[in-house]
């Protein structure tokens, strides 16, 4: 195939010339003027290029090639092979409307012939348009435009905005709904009680048939203007062949606006005594089930606070450094690896690490921490959070959908989007639920009509609307979702992030708390406090030895000697024969020296006598220090110390959990002695010591088999299986790793409080759950055997249908205000 | 005598509800499968259209939901055994991407559970 003339991948020109093509490239990574050389050489070399320069000043690459023999990619793949990069970045776009190939190949064309863009490949099937470009030259913006330029459409993420509009048009269209039919209901209530009104009371009634006809065409708007979406919704289902709350509403005051209407038109064809009729049942019904759903909006938009005030935490622009300058350009431009400016008083826009400069960091809104982080070259910063003081520079690491506040967004949706357990029992009866109040008020109907007292006709049919009416399956459902919603959002706001309702439902009903030991009740960073050493040896040489044999080695602890080693001035050599024997530590040959450090089985595995150190090594244990022995050819040298110091909060958080009646139980793979020692100091009883990690999901069985609900917390780095196998998994997350896959429960801040105010959250949660719950289910089999006029043999009680269709009503809002009452519970 | 047309009118509903809510058969709509994907529009309006979906298993299925109203009862689409679950924002679609793995029944249904619809997967 031959290649196509593309016009300059800088410029959009097309700089053909004599069937040469002249581009410019922003070359990254030359650090000396040298470079330019290699990169020229290695250009110049290509088949089909025929002129290559460097300007390193500019970053910028000018080629003069043939296109018939050379294409921009190869080119572009020349300059990363010498070592360095074109500035260029990929991105995926949606594209709506393309139909055929021939669209593809129109957007296709569009991308490659505009300025800055690389590569551009269009897929029909996925919709979309893979973009490499130069963000240099061109902005997302500007590409979406160009596809735009062709005639077809470019998605963007639905804006809670949007959404936030049709929510109050709905309530604003319910609003009118309501006011109508609650207008209409005057008149229509005056003429439905004449012997209440004067002039009425006079009436013949002819006069009052009148009146009626009247009242029925007043009330035709309140069914089909302020109650149209009862009829069209209960349409809609029945063509599914499903029933649901507008067929009830619908059948309801469908049924009693067609015999009023009947009855005033024919009255001949009914008794006497029966030959009133109920439009107010109509209008008033209507406006009061719309009244509720109003409310019940309203209401559940407060539900969805949590995820909005999240949404609102994302920064709009950024301010980055590009070819030198600071620019401000939207945050959905902003790329991995970008230099982010940030000022006092500003939002950070994305993730990213300290370049250079100071400042203290207000991430409450993230992580619960009311006080602010003091943030330093090195550290983590997250977007979404307040810059307070000073200024700072850093390198964005995770933009867009990659940050940690756009996965907590999206765990948070999916959570308060998926359902509980406990709701099964809910759903299954809502399938169910209407065909069964259909059947009940039809019976109601049929019982009355045959065994009820004059006029039969009326109170057959009262009784066949009441029931119709008063059913409220809407309880029901709402009853899990909307505490589910609140609960999660709560737990968000205390920065803690709940997968999906099933780690809710069963948060709340655990009686059992593994904890790590490192990096969960301890900081995770050890030191190196002690080292002892046999009379007559030099302590350098021991911390020489041990770091000398560390410095390969990925152990947790072997960081701290390292440290430790160059706090003290020596400098570790390069070991010879490194062998490390896990789960008892390592070995190799430093100064010709066979050296054994580790723990006492290592010593027993090579025969080192430890006599010497087993006071000094008990002394430390029992200072939750752990000791770390020496052998130098076979026989004990010394003994180190190493200890990680304890979380500030992990005392306070140990208690309040004891305080819920939760079990607590820490694991470790140190050795029994010093992990006793800390349990003391933290309050924990039950320990697990001398673990191997690998063993960490069995331990958690072992206890599962004791009957116990238990919850595994971990820093989610090696104890994946055991997070997985426990009841609750619950991760204590650092910075801006939230996404933890084997978690149920993320805890963005590091302090075990949060486990603590997670049980609870959950605990407040389903009891909330359950009280709705009860509350729907209660509701519903009390009332609609009531409407139906079971009552009525005994103690001669019937129900209003009007009073049924104001409980109705109020029911659901109850739910969803009993579901709001989690908003304001206090976390701790 | 007009107590026992209504008495039997009235049974003859209650069997006919039972039947048509509870027994009846529904319409199945098969998906679409092109370049390896199948896929299905459904419209969300008072329910779902078509309700009862019928895929194969092992291959990936679209569903794309137009929610084309703005009763809030349909803004969420829920797909327990998936742990899955979408948005519905009024007159835009949202494609909700499954792994069909096996075969089975799985219901779908709004948030609340009162609008429910159907994926049968098939061998």
């Amino acid at each position: 195939m031959k290649e196509q003339i593309i016009p300059s991948a800088t410029t959009g020109v097309s700089g053909e010339h004599k069937g040469e093509v002249r581009i410019e490239l922003p070359v990254t990574g030359m650090t000396c003027a040298s470079c330019t050389a290699t990169i020229e050489k290695a250009l110049a070399s290509m088949d089909g290029v025929r002129e290559a320069t460097i300007n390193f000043a500019t970053q910028r690459a000018f080629v003069s090639y043939d296109p018939g023999r050379v294409r921009v990619a190869r080119i572009i793949n020349v300059i990363k092979e010498s070592g360095y990069d074109v500035g260029s970045e990929k991105i995926t776009l949606k594209i709506k409307g393309m139909t055929c190939a021939s669209c593809v190949r129109k957007v296709e064309d569009a991308l490659k012939g505009s300025p800055g863009v690389v590569r551009a490949e269009v897929n029909l099937g996925s919709e979309s348009a893979s973009v490499e470009f130069l963000p240099s030259m061109t902005t997302i913006e500007s590409l979406r435009q160009v596809i735009e330029s062709t005639g077809y459409r470019t998605e963007t993420e639905p804006s809670p905005t949007r959404e936030e509009d049709s929510k109050t048009r709905e309530y604003r269209t319910l609003l009118r709904r309501f006011i109508v039919a609650a207008l209409i209901s005057v008149p229509v209530i005056v003429v439905s009680y004449p012997k209440f009104f004067p002039v009425l009371k006079d009436m013949d009634m002819e006069t009052l048939r009148l009146l009626w006809i009247g009242a029925s065409i007043l009330t035709l708007p309140a069914l089909v203007y302020s109650g149209s979406s009862f009829f069209t919704g209960a349409v809609a289902a029945f063509r599914h062949r499903a029933a649901d709350m507008n067929t009830l509403i619908a059948l309801g005051t469908g049924m009693a606006w067609l015999f009023s209407t009947v009855v005033v038109l024919f009255p001949g064809l009914f008794p006497e005594n029966a030959r009133e009729p109920y439009f107010d049942v109509v209008s008033v019904v209507i406006a009061l089930v719309v009244l509720g759903q109003a409310l019940e909006l309203r209401a559940k938009g407060k539900t969805s606070e949590a995820i909005k005030k999240l949404m609102g935490l994302q920064a709009k622009t950024a301010r980055v450094v590009r070819e030198g300058a600071e620019v401000d350009i939207p945050i959905e431009e902003v790329l991995v690896g970008d230099t982010v400016v940030v000022r006092p008083g500003e939002k950070i826009p994305v993730d990213g690490v300290i370049i250079d400069g100071r400042s203290s960091v207000d991430e409450s809104m993230l992580t619960g921490e009311p006080l602010p982080a003091e943030k330093q070259a090195g550290d983590e910063v997250i977007g979404g959070t307040i810059n307070k003081t000073g200024a700072f520079r850093f390198k964005a690491t995770k933009v867009g959908k990659d940050t940690a506040l756009a996965q907590i967004i999206k765990m948070v949706q999916e959570a308060q989007g998926s359902k509980a357990p406990i709701q099964r029992l809910a759903d299954t009866v809502s399938g169910y639920f209407v065909p069964a109040v259909m059947v009940i008020a039809v019976t109601s109907f049929v019982l009355w009509y045959d065994l009820g007292p004059e006029p039969r006709i009326i109170l057959a049919l009262l009784g066949a609307v009441t029931t119709l009416i008063v059913a409220c399956p809407c309880a029901l459902g709402l009853a899990t979702p909307t505490s589910l919603m609140i609960g999660v959002g709560k737990a968000a706001e205390n920065g803690i992030l709940i997968r999906n309702g099933e780690a809710i439902q069963v948060a709340s009903a655990l009686d059992t708390v593994v904890l790590d030991k490192t990096g969960t009740i301890t900081v995770g960073k050890p030191t190196l406090t002690d080292v002892i050493v046999k009379e007559g040896a030099a302590e350098q040489d021991i911390v020489r030895f041990a770091a000398s044999l560390e410095k390969n080695s990925e152990h947790p602890l072997a960081e701290a000697i390292l440290q430790g080693a160059e706090a003290r001035g020596t400098v570790p050599s390069e070991p010879g024969d490194f062998e490390a024997i896990p789960g008892h530590g390592v070995e190799g040959i430093v100064d010709g020296k066979r050296i054994s450090l580790g723990n006492r089985k290592l010593m027993e595995r090579v025969g080192a006598d430890l006599d010497l150190f087993e006071k000094d090594s008990h002394r430390l244990a029992d200072e939750g220090k752990t000791p770390i022995f020496v052998a130098v050819d076979g026989r004990a040298a010394g003994v180190i110390a190493v200890s990680d110091p304890l979380k500030e909060d992990s005392v306070e958080a140990i208690s309040g959990l004891k305080g819920l009646g939760v079990d607590v139980v820490m694991i470790t793979g140190d050795n029994r002695r010093t992990a006793e020692a800390i349990a003391r100091r933290v309050g924990i009883d039950r320990v697990l010591a001398e673990v191997l990690p690998e063993d960490k999901a069995r331990e958690v069985k072992k206890l599962q088999l004791e009957g116990r609900k238990v919850a595994f917390v971990g820093d989610g780095i090696n104890d994946a299986p055991a997070l997985a196998r426990a009841d609750v998994g619950m991760a204590i997350g650092t910075g801006t790793d939230v996404a933890i896959e084997a978690s149920d429960i993320t805890l963005i801040k590091g302090s075990l409080l949060g486990i603590q105010a997670a049980i609870s959250i959950s605990k407040a949660t389903m009891k909330n759950v359950r009280e709705n719950l009860f509350g729907a289910f209660f509701y519903n089999t009390a009332l609609v055997p009531v409407a139906a006029g079971i009552l009525y043999p005994v103690w001669g009680i019937t129900m209003n249908p009007i009073l049924a269709g104001a409980a109705m009503a109020m029911s659901s809002v109850t739910v969803v205000s009993n579901a709001n009452r989690l908003r304001f519970l206090k976390v701790r | 005598m007009d107590r026992v047309i209504v008495t039997a009118a009235g049974i003859l509903t209650i069997g006919w509800i039972v039947w048509f809510f509870l027994f009846s058969k529904k319409k199945q709509y098969r998906a679409a499968v092109s370049s390896g994907i199948q896929e299905v529009f459904i419209r969300v309006k008072g329910g779902y259209d078509p309700d009862v979906i019928v895929a194969k298993a092992g291959k990936p299925l679209r569903l794309v939901f137009k929610r084309e109203e703005e009763a809030s009862c349909t803004e969420m689409v829920v797909f327990g055994a998936f742990n899955k679950s979408a948005k519905l924002p009024p007159y835009e679609e949202v494609v909700v991407e499954l792994l069909p793995e096996k075969p089975g029944e799985y219901d779908f249904s709004c948030q609340m559970g009162m609008i429910r619809g159907k994926l049968i997967v098939e061998e």
